[in-house]
């Protein structure tokens, strides 16, 4: 059953055209790649669906209710998050001030104005789960400007994480992690839990064919194959489209 | 609780500790009221300037809205509480003060609407153009507020009946730190609720607050709200302390000397306005009595240099006095304890 899908998805930017009738279903619990060549309109699809952007066309469903309308800030509420492909971080704060704030947001003490941050037992416990499952222990309490790339590219997922998410878009995780931080961040999102649905756009074929079991590939806008990995990849149009030119490069 | 669990539950919590440095300031402020006592008339504009600085602090320092028009709220409450008195609508100041600030704040909340889009360069443009039109509506209505004249006739009622207000501003001084404190415990206490610190996440990345979920803007609308209210009142203390209320409450000039305050004393800690007002009113009155009428070319260098420095290498600097002080003072202990314990070794071996 699919729990986040999308009916004739369309964005243009006066005469450019970003997405243009994108129907995508998401299975519950799937570990869904998007993948496609530069400018194919990946961003702009999850941009779409966390509403950054509002579509010029179609409808977007998150469990069969119609989510088109509403702010990012309502989509979280109903259980579906994002990173960014360009970290989006609070630089000011530490991570554990960023993720003690999602906490609490989603526990809907946002409003409270009196109390101190913390001073409710489940924020605090909540927190310390998160920073240990990224592994930011060591790292929580420094300002997150001067983190380092990996443990920021961590704090992106941690952030999302923190909103509860039934469903998770990851924008390029791994964009850009050098090599000695590359493992950690890879076996952190292949241990997300298993209920947690993930749409995966990533440029990295190694980490796509090892995470998803499920692959669209998206060209010029529109979606152009949509299936298991391995018939993804023997499909010849995707070759010659995408993969080929990976494999040249 | 697990080990980790606990220390994050501490530092939370620990955030909002009392520092040395806080505790010694409000002793400070409230000593003035017996060490000072010729410096009253002063020290009551300071404290006004002070609540007034923490308003503009609360939208710009936490949640990064820059305003040119904070003047809009300080002299709408100002003739409100000016009015109230004049036509004994409202004869308790302290009641007056309230209702004051409670009109501030309504005229923020219509207001706030206006300033939830948009570059700081809009932000700054829409609250000068507020403040503008409700000076000139100050101006044009001049049957209600005294014009250029100013609002003659008001007398203020002892603060609840107990307090008359004296000429050399004794009562007033009193009253406006006590307001003072009290407006800054509560906007402490809100700067570190989880209120307080989705502000300062709006300030560092709106974006991001809306894909953690933070209605961006019912958070401005709030605090936008709030500063307006303590602008209020701040108003409002000025007219009671004075029983006078004239077009300047109003001006762009206000609000200017503001954002300079603010910016002297630092934004984002709570302390930079109330800082700021200590230094811009004392160098007035010092700076005054050398050159009368030059004395803005001062505050006008401070402020340059100040910019030119940064407030991050001030912070610094500041970071390595307090390290060499430290290295200093356990050095003299050790220097000290040091050839007494050379002189206890041969002994005891």
């Amino acid at each position: 059953m699919a729990i986040l899908e999308t009916i004739g998805l369309a964005k243009r930017f006066g005469g450019i055209v970003a997405a243009a009738d994108v129907t995508l279903a998401i299975d519950k619990g799937a570990r869904h790649a998007l993948i496609g060549p530069n400018g194919a309109g990946k961003t702009t699809v999850i941009n779409l669906l966390s509403g950054v952007l509002k579509p010029t066309a179609g409808r977007i469903l998150l469990e069969g209710r119609d989510i088109t309308a509403l702010d990012p800030h309502q989509r979280v509420r109903l259980g579906m998050a994002r990173t960014f492909q360009i970290n989006a971080l609070f630089l000011d704060l530490t991570p554990l001030e960023a993720i003690a704030l999602a906490v609490s947001e989603r526990l809907g003490f946002g409003i409270d104005c009196w109390r101190l941050v913390g001073r409710k037992g489940a924020v605090a416990d909540e927190a310390a789960e998160i920073v240990e499952r990224f592994h930011l222990g060591d790292v929580m309490h420094e300002r997150t400007a001067i983190l380092p790339y990996g443990k920021q590219r961590l704090l992106e997922i941690a952030l999302a994480f923190a909103c509860r998410p039934r469903v998770l878009l990851l924008d390029e995780p791994a964009a850009g992690v050098p090599e000695a931080e590359r493992h950690e961040l890879l076996a952190t999102i292949a241990a997300l839990p298993a209920d947690v649905t993930v749409l995966l756009i990533e440029h990295d074929m190694d980490l796509v064919f090892s995470f998803a079991d499920r692959i669209s590939v998206l060209v010029n806008g529109a979606l152009f194959v949509d299936g298991a990995p391995d018939a993804v990849a023997r499909d010849p149009r995707v070759k010659a489209v995408y993969l080929g030119e990976e494999l040249d490069a | 609780m697990t080990p980790l669990a606990a220390d994050v539950a501490q530092r939370l919590k620990r955030r909002a500790r009392w520092s040395g440095f806080e505790i010694a300031f409000w002793i400070v402020a409230f000593a003035s009221i017996w060490l000072l006592p010729q410096k009253h008339l002063i020290l009551t504009e300071t404290a006004i300037l002070a609540l007034f600085a923490l308003s503009l602090d609360l939208i710009l320092g936490y949640a990064g809205i820059i305003s040119l028009g904070q003047a809009a709220f300080f002299g709408t409450a100002g003739y409100f509480a000016g009015l109230a008195a004049k036509y004994g609508l409202i004869n308790e100041p302290v009641l007056a003060l309230l209702c004051s600030g409670l009109v501030a704040a309504a005229l923020g909340f219509v207001t706030s609407f206006l300033v939830l889009r948009g570059s700081d360069l809009t932000r700054l443009m829409v609250t000068l153009g507020v403040s503008l039109m409700l000076g000139e509506l100050a101006n044009r209505y001049s049957n209600i507020t005294g014009g250029a004249d100013g609002l003659q006739g008001v007398t203020v009622a002892p603060i609840l009946g107990l307090f008359q207000f004296d000429m050399f501003g004794h009562t007033g001084y009193v009253y406006c730190l006590i307001v003072l404190f009290v407006c800054f415990l509560i906007a402490r206490r809100l700067v570190y609720s989880p209120f307080g610190l989705s502000l300062r996440a709006i300030k560092g990345n709106a974006l991001r607050c809306g894909a953690v979920g933070i209605p961006v803007n019912a958070r401005l609308v709030a605090i936008y709200t709030l500063a307006a209210g303590f602008a209020g009142m701040a108003g409002a203390l000025l007219t009671q302390t004075t029983a006078f209320c004239s077009l300047d409450v109003l001006s762009l000039e206000r609000s200017a000397d503001l954002l300079l305050v603010l910016i002297i004393g630092g934004t984002g800690y709570l302390y930079g306005g109330l800082i700021g007002a200590v230094i811009y009113k004392f160098m007035q009155d010092w700076i005054a009595t050398l050159t009368p009428q030059y004395w803005q070319f001062w505050i006008g260098l401070l402020l340059v240099v100040i910019v030119l420095i940064g407030r991050d290498r001030m912070a610094a600097w500041h970071e390595a006095a307090r390290a060499a002080l430290a290295r200093l003072f356990t050095r003299a202990i050790g220097w000290r304890r040091g050839p007494a314990l050379g002189g206890a070794g041969p002994d005891r071996s």
